[in-house]
């Protein structure tokens, strides 16, 4: 049945796809709300399963194409590889943990929500499993589409306006992808389908690869795909949506942008771009880096002074999401497996993260940090939580974050030890800001909001220790991790190495 | 072939049927019967390759696969306009089956400026299109707009039809083999006479007049505007892109071969076209006037196929007269029904309206050329003949950044559908009938599945 009649990508994406249109018409009480979190839960289990079948002979389960659009040769190629695999295992992992962690929120209209909610899934999935150029630009557009519909009707006072900034800086990056994308294609050859086709060109992921195009080519491309990714990711200066967006959107979708979707960008970066363009990104990846660079200390400075909550973990991403970049652009194995690694752990994290905040934003009605205070006195279960996710995302050893970042450090110290330095201070800044955060807020002396705070619930105790489990797993046996990604990683910067 | 003789002959019956038929609801059937019998026709001659009559014309006038195809789409968009719009257009005045008649002299037009192998019925086709719709915009007799509307259309118009002759007869005298055949000029063989380069110049302004492309547009927005919204969206689409159809087969037949020397004109055109759609359309209010503005926006696009002249630009522009066709009047079949035609008055319409706040949503998406959406598809090939045209990448470039103003306004309803406030009714009830709404529904689904399959529709170019 496994990989004649379903394939392991398939069903990752039609499952949260059908269970999403599904949930549009579930008018009734919790019943959408029901059917999300157990399609999430199947979703997950599939996930779980297909780590089962990762070598070579079962191909067949992990990849499959049919036809699409035959005359211009497009097709509907999804497969799973190392790459791929790590990050349909996140968002597997995170949609039930988010759903669960919102289930006592009040949502007006939960048909909608939960449908829409799950087709972004299916959408950021299709950005996973795609080999096809064309596909991947479909799925790429239509995982923001329900995001922009979640942001505006269910987020904050500012929703309309921030949303739209954010959906037409994507759209116009996502824009001039297509445009280098079809300009690839234009280069591609062309191949003959099985029932005898023939198109003069193909989009498939294979035939971007051998495009082999000129050094002059590939300069100028570059900037146009890169451009997509980096406002996705996001890379200084292109971030300038991020923060806004973060603060402003429910913080259910806030979990999805920051825990999944910034990680299509790097996901993008190593699927596509540096694959089709080793020779520019080699070119460039000094100033990539800089840029990367810049936006970690800048982003970092900017959290340490923020008194709201939600826009100091949003700067605090950005700043993460820049040395994931920066290692991936150093181009070798011990960077770019480190960044594979941590693209998963920076995920679990910061959903841990915004579950911990939006309980304090609904339990006290604040998500400033100089309001609250003293809320380890009150709710001591919720305190221990947060201080080892929040030490999690400062990187200590023990924790997750310590095997990517320090595998990513690595990598980049290789690469240039000035650039490592510049880079690792961003710790120490993540170290001020977090403990900052945590002193400010959970200790010293109760303020009038936190004074009648209550603690945690057991539905909330059970998803903040899944996260802690988790933390712990990667963090003290990271090797299976480790395994997964390190095929792609070696693959990619052999490429890259050879060319050069 | 078949669509000419049957769009004549359905346009005396329906003139005639207001002399037998009384009530005003009939001619409405008429001429939905009319438009299935012309979608037949056209449909059997596309597939057979075969016309019902075979008669001699000389050769003056072609049925390729891309010609047929192009009609079909039209017809199917007409069958739509028809069925979503046609108790909109009974309110419109007294004489129903006179606006039946025009409509089906208009698409006689089409047919012929989309079939022609001759400069002359190039000229006939156009003046066929275009005289019904000076009457149409100006059918709202007792409303000043309605008839300035129609005056400035007819005055304008006149003047371009005059450019429009000017060029034929200098490329006639010009031509060495004085011949009005398009595929026998032999332009670029030689050189270039003065007289050709000025009936080239000529044509290309006339047509980009039709097709309302700037600097030639200044037309267009105060007659989408003036004319009963009903008319407007009919305008706007079918007559539009029929335009183009002319277009391009004027230009690559006739002056294929000299396109190296027109290019950096039609390329001043779709920028100046792109810059002045877009931009002037953001800052409007009113939404049918948004909606003038944005077609100029959506013909830069089509201009691209004149750009880049090859096959995929051909595919595209079927595409493109389907989606935007489409979408269009299926946005427009709402906008007429609303009572305040401003962006405020659709606010809260997802609350009030599901259905209707549902589809006008993926009309504005398709519009926008958001995937999966017929538009993006058609925007997506448009560009993909725009670079495969191989010089002056740049222009694609320009062309995705200003598809990205376009969601500035196209999202600017979508806002004001789910994420404000109802205030009022906006939309009376008695004027949703469920199968109106069926049929938003339908217009939808289509734009969806060309949205996924394209291929549907481009493979019958390719068929005969």
């Amino acid at each position: 049945m496994l990989g004649t009649y379903f394939t392991f990508p398939e069903l990752l994406i039609w499952l949260p796809l059908l269970a999403g249109v599904l949930c549009f018409f579930l008018r009734k009480g919790n019943a959408a709300k029901n059917v999300a979190i157990f399609a999430s839960i199947l979703t997950f289990a599939i996930s779980i399963y297909s780590l089962l079948y990762t070598e070579d002979k079962f191909a067949t389960y992990n990849n499959v194409s049919y036809y699409w659009m035959k005359y211009i040769g497009a097709t509907f190629y999804v497969g799973l590889d190392g790459t791929s695999r790590i990050l349909t295992l996140l968002t597997a992992i995170a949609f039930p943990i988010i759903f669960i962690a919102g289930y006592q929120n009040k949502i007006k209209n939960p048909a909608s929500f939960f449908g829409l909610m799950l087709l972004t899934q299916s959408g950021i999935m299709g950005v996973f499993c795609s080999m096809d150029a064309l596909l991947f630009y479909f799925f790429w557009e239509l995982a923001i589409i329900p995001v922009y519909f979640l942001c505006s009707i269910w987020g904050g006072e500012k929703r309309i306006k921030t949303t739209f900034k954010f959906f037409v800086y994507t759209f116009t990056g996502s824009l001039l992808m297509l445009t280098g994308i079809i300009y690839v294609y234009l280069h591609t050859t062309g191949r003959t389908f099985d029932d005898g086709t023939y198109s003069q060109h193909s989009f498939a992921f294979a035939s971007f690869f051998n495009t082999s195009l000129k050094a002059s080519q590939q300069n100028w491309l570059f900037w146009l795909f890169f451009v997509a990714f980096a406002i996705k990711m996001p890379v200084f200066p292109f971030h300038t949506w991020q923060p806004d967006t973060y603060d402003q959107s429910p913080s259910s979708v806030t979990m999805v942008l920051s825990g999944l979707m910034v990680k299509m960008g790097l996901f993008a970066v190593i699927r596509w771009l540096i694959p089709l363009f080793p020779l520019a990104t080699v070119h460039f990846s000094h100033i990539v880096m800089l840029l990367c660079i810049i936006g970690i200390l800048y982003a970092s400075c900017i959290a340490i002074v923020q008194d709201n909550l939600k826009k100091m973990l949003a700067y605090s991403s950005i700043a993460h999401i820049g040395v994931m970049c920066a290692a991936i652009f150093a181009m070798n194995t011990l960077s770019v497996q480190g960044a594979l690694i941590q693209m998963f752990n920076h995920g679990i994290n910061i959903i841990g993260l915004w579950i911990i905040f939006d309980l304090l934003e609904r339990k006290t009605g604040s998500k400033s940090i100089s309001q609250l205070g003293g809320v380890a006195q009150k709710a001591p279960a919720l305190t221990i939580f947060t201080v080892i996710i929040a030490l999690a995302n400062i990187a200590l050893p023990l924790t997750n974050a310590f095997v990517g970042e320090f595998m990513m450090f690595g990598g980049i110290f290789k690469f240039n030890a000035w650039y490592s330095f510049a880079a690792i201070i961003s710790i120490i800044l993540a170290a001020v800001y977090m403990l900052n955060m945590l002193q400010k807020v959970f200790y010293g002396n109760t303020s009038t909001l936190t004074q009648n705070m209550s603690d945690i619930s057991t539905n909330e105790i059970i998803i903040l220790s899944v996260i802690v489990v988790l933390i712990f797993m990667v963090g003290i046996y990271p090797q299976p991790m480790i395994e997964l990604t390190k095929e792609a990683a070696q693959g990619l910067v052999k490429y890259v190495t050879t060319l050069r | 072939m078949n669509a000419i003789l049957f769009s004549a002959v359905w346009g005396i019956v329906m003139m005639f049927s207001g002399v037998f038929i009384k009530s005003k609801s009939t001619p409405k059937y008429l001429a939905i019967a009319g438009i299935v019998l012309l979608c037949i026709v056209n449909g059997a001659e596309l597939y057979t390759g075969m016309p019902l009559y075979n008669y001699d014309t000389m050769n003056m006038l072609s049925t390729t696969g891309f010609n047929l195809t192009f009609l079909e789409v039209i017809f199917g968009c007409t069958l739509f306009y028809f069925l979503l719009n046609g108790s909109d257009i009974e309110k419109v005045g007294e004489h129903v089956g006179e606006y039946f008649a025009l409509i089906f002299f208009v698409l006689c037009g089409v047919a012929l400026s989309a079939t022609y192998q001759t400069l002359l019925l190039l000229f006939i086709g156009i003046e066929i299109m275009s005289i019904p719709l000076y009457i149409l915009t100006g059918s709202d007799k007792r409303n000043l707009k309605s008839n300035e509307a129609s005056l400035k259309y007819f005055l304008m118009g006149a003047f371009s039809t005059g450019i429009l002759l000017m060029g034929i007869a200098f490329i006639y005298g010009g031509n060495s083999n004085a011949s009005f055949y398009i595929n026998q000029l032999q332009i670029g063989v030689g050189p270039m006479p003065v007289m050709v380069t000025f009936g080239l110049v000529f044509l290309m302004i006339a047509l980009s007049f039709k097709v309302s492309a700037a600097p030639f547009h200044f037309w267009a927005p105060d007659v989408y505007d003036g004319s009963p919204t009903v008319f407007s969206s009919f305008m706007m689409t079918i007559v539009k892109v029929a335009g183009f159809i002319a277009f391009i087969r004027l230009f690559q037949y006739s002056f294929g071969l000299v396109n190296v020397q027109w290019q950096k004109l039609i390329i001043v055109i779709t920028i100046a076209t792109f810059v002045i759609g877009n931009i002037t359309a953001v800052f409007q209010q009113s939404v049918k006037r948004m909606m003038a503005y944005s077609s100029i926006a959506q013909a830069g696009f089509m201009l691209l196929a004149i750009f880049a002249l090859n096959d995929k630009a051909k595919e595209g522009l079927i595409l493109y007269a389907a989606a935007y066709s489409l979408a269009t009047i299926g946005f427009f079949a709402i906008l007429v029904r609303m009572n305040d035609k401003t962006i405020e008055g659709f606010n809260g319409l997802g609350k009030t309206q599901p259905v209707l706040a549902l589809t006008a949503t993926l009309f504005l998406l398709s519009l926008t050329g958001i995937p999966l959406t017929a538009g993006f598809q058609a925007k997506f090939y448009m560009l993909m003949a725009a670079v495969q045209n191989g010089s002056n990448f740049w222009i694609v470039i320009v062309a995705v950044l200003f598809a990205a103003v376009s969601a500035y306004y196209y999202f600017k309803v979508i806002q004001a559908i789910y994420f404000k406030q109802p205030q009022g009714v906006a939309i009376e009830a008695e004027n949703v009938s469920s199968f109106y709404k069926v049929m938003l529904v339908i217009t939808a689904v289509i734009i969806i599945i060309l949205g996924a399959y394209p291929e549907l529709l481009i493979g019958w170019v390719y068929h005969l």
